[in-house]
């Protein structure tokens, strides 16, 4: 690994005191993304601030809110019986994704800044505009199994591993950010990126920046919820496809609906399209076949990722029947 | 045992030259930002990078107190300061398990934590699992039940048992496989792995 300054915080006025200094530091909270990618020298940071002291742990309900500091571990929300009884879907988002040993240190926040990746952005002797934009896309044309099928560009066609950030854009969720100057919210949805022209950008958080909390509204959807993953083995593995799906049935009427895909595009996916259709309408088989064929309406395979073109509607219905049958 | 003895011609051990030519392959990992800024005498900066930070860790119930470069992951702290190598490195990205060591009493995979992030905790290795002589239940469950054949993922694979059961998350096989998927076996000694689990989650071991 390259060398780096190491720097130690215990707070974030301090931290982003200390990054305001040197634009080029990262912070470092659980390490599981960034050390990997800084072992393979895909990232050389000359400087690491540490914040895993600075006190933004807590995971509580604030009137009809649940905020979620940005340093809680995965598991620590995972586990924790307010999110298991009101925001089932977080919890299950959550236990699909890594291992129990990655997920005790990984935080909220850096599971937000993991990188959207593919083995070519992993691989430095390959050409990947996202880690040397201009250097080309090896995937499009290359081995792309893994890839996107939306919102894709002629510049980058990996995806954002995460399953917990599905969930979250599924569940309406709030950013708080922070610079020196003061906090700034920003809706979930509007945190991550499509790769555009600019796929060496994967969020809209700004270099002065850090993530402070999460805020996620109480909803009626934790009975009718489901977080399916489709993947090569049982366990711990990436999505080919995942689907948070959660559903609020009333007199078999749909009166409010929630779908996010995972693995299928540069940021967590949301299918409004589908959600608006299936507002108000009967929560049946024939309907839920409907939404997932909007939801493919602008979706391309890149060839070998092509048979996600069948797998994403075939899961979007399967965690729509499986959120519905949890009544 | 001379003729076992890895030492070559100048008295040095494979270990010992590895240390000795560290630091050129340091100077060689070096940003290229920072060896202009020590070209141009700037070399405050040259020498903040290669600065060793305090550390003080609790290993095995032993306390440490040493300095280190910020890059050393726990894992090669471990393994190759402290001696202790009984923990493994596998794939040393956190995708096999191999490394598995108990932090404040909950496991991680070392490759991937920094040793410096670890400042002031507790550290539990394989070699800190036995009481004496006297094996961990887990350790003499993984033997009862043939959890292994190589060996070499068996550290990581035992941390990881233990945190598995201490965490309660035992209530079935298919559970147990769940929460033990960070763990890879390259031998397939994952029947018997979840035999011993489920064991001990039992209490039915008794060491």
């Amino acid at each position: 690994m390259i060398n780096f300054q190491y720097l130690r915080t215990t707070t974030s006025k301090s931290a982003l005191a200390l990054l305001s200094k040197d634009k080029a530091a990262k912070f470092l909270a659980g390490g599981t993304n960034l050390i990997d990618l800084m072992k393979r020298g895909v990232t050389t940071p000359e400087k690491l601030i540490d914040i895993n002291h600075v006190p933004l742990k807590q995971i509580e309900l604030k009137g009809d809110t649940i905020i979620i500091g940005a340093l809680a571990s995965n598991t620590a929300v995972a586990e924790h019986a307010l999110i298991k009884e009101k925001l089932p879907l977080l919890a299950n988002a959550l236990n699909a994704g890594a291992s129990a040993q990655l997920r005790n240190v990984a935080t909220v926040g850096g599971n937000m800044m993991q990188r959207t990746r593919c083995g070519y952005f992993y691989d430095t002797e390959m050409p990947c505009n996202k880690r040397q934009p201009g250097s080309g896309c090896g995937a499009i044309g290359g081995f792309n199994r893994m890839h996107a099928i939306f919102g894709t560009s002629e510049k980058c066609i990996a995806v954002h591993p995460s399953d917990m950030c599905v969930a979250l854009i599924a569940l309406d969720a709030t950013v708080v950010l922070a610079n020196q100057k003061g906090e700034r919210k920003i809706l979930f949805k509007d945190f991550h990126r499509l790769a555009g022209d600019t796929p060496q950008l994967d969020n809209n958080l700004k270099t002065d920046e850090m993530i402070i909390r999460l805020e996620i509204p109480i909803n009626n959807l934790a009975k009718n919820s489901h977080y399916l993953k489709v993947r090569d083995r049982a366990s711990y593995a990436f999505a080919l496809v995942s689907v948070a799906a959660a559903l609020e049935i009333s007199d078999h009427k749909i009166t409010d609906v929630r779908l996010a895909m995972g693995g299928v595009a540069h940021k967590p996916w949301r299918l409004t399209a589908s959600e608006n259709f299936l507002k108000g309408k009967e929560a049946s088989t024939a309907n839920f076949e409907l939404a997932a064929k909007l939801a493919m309406t602008d979706a391309k395979g890149f060839g070998e990722n092509d048979f996600k073109l069948q797998m994403a509607p075939n899961s979007i219905i399967e965690a729509l029947t499986l959120a519905k049958s949890k009544a | 045992m001379q003729s076992s003895d890895p030492k070559n011609n100048q008295g040095d051990s494979r270990r010992d030259f590895l240390k000795k030519s560290s630091l050129i392959t340091a100077i060689a990992l070096t940003p290229s930002v920072a060896l202009k800024a020590a070209e141009s005498q700037a070399d405050e900066r040259f020498a903040e990078l290669f600065e060793k930070i305090p550390l003080n860790l609790t290993v095995n119930n032993k306390a440490y107190q040493t300095s280190v470069e910020p890059r050393v992951t726990l894992l090669d702290y471990l393994r190759e300061e402290l001696h202790l190598t009984g923990t493994k490195k596998g794939c040393d990205h956190g995708q096999c398990g191999a490394c598995t060591v108990h932090v404040d009493g909950e496991r991680v995979n070392s490759c991937l934590s920094l040793a410096v992030m670890n400042e002031g905790k507790k550290v539990t290795t394989i070699e800190g699992l036995a009481n004496g002589d006297e094996l961990h239940p887990m350790q003499a469950a993984f033997i009862k039940h043939d959890g292994f054949q190589c060996g070499y993922c068996t550290p990581g694979q035992i941390m990881s048992a233990v945190a598995c059961v201490n965490e309660g998350h035992t209530t079935s096989r298919s559970e147990i496989s769940e929460y033990m998927s960070g763990n890879i076996c390259r031998c397939g000694a994952y029947p018997n792995i979840v035999d011993a689990i489920i064991e001990v989650s039992k209490g039915e071991t008794k060491a």
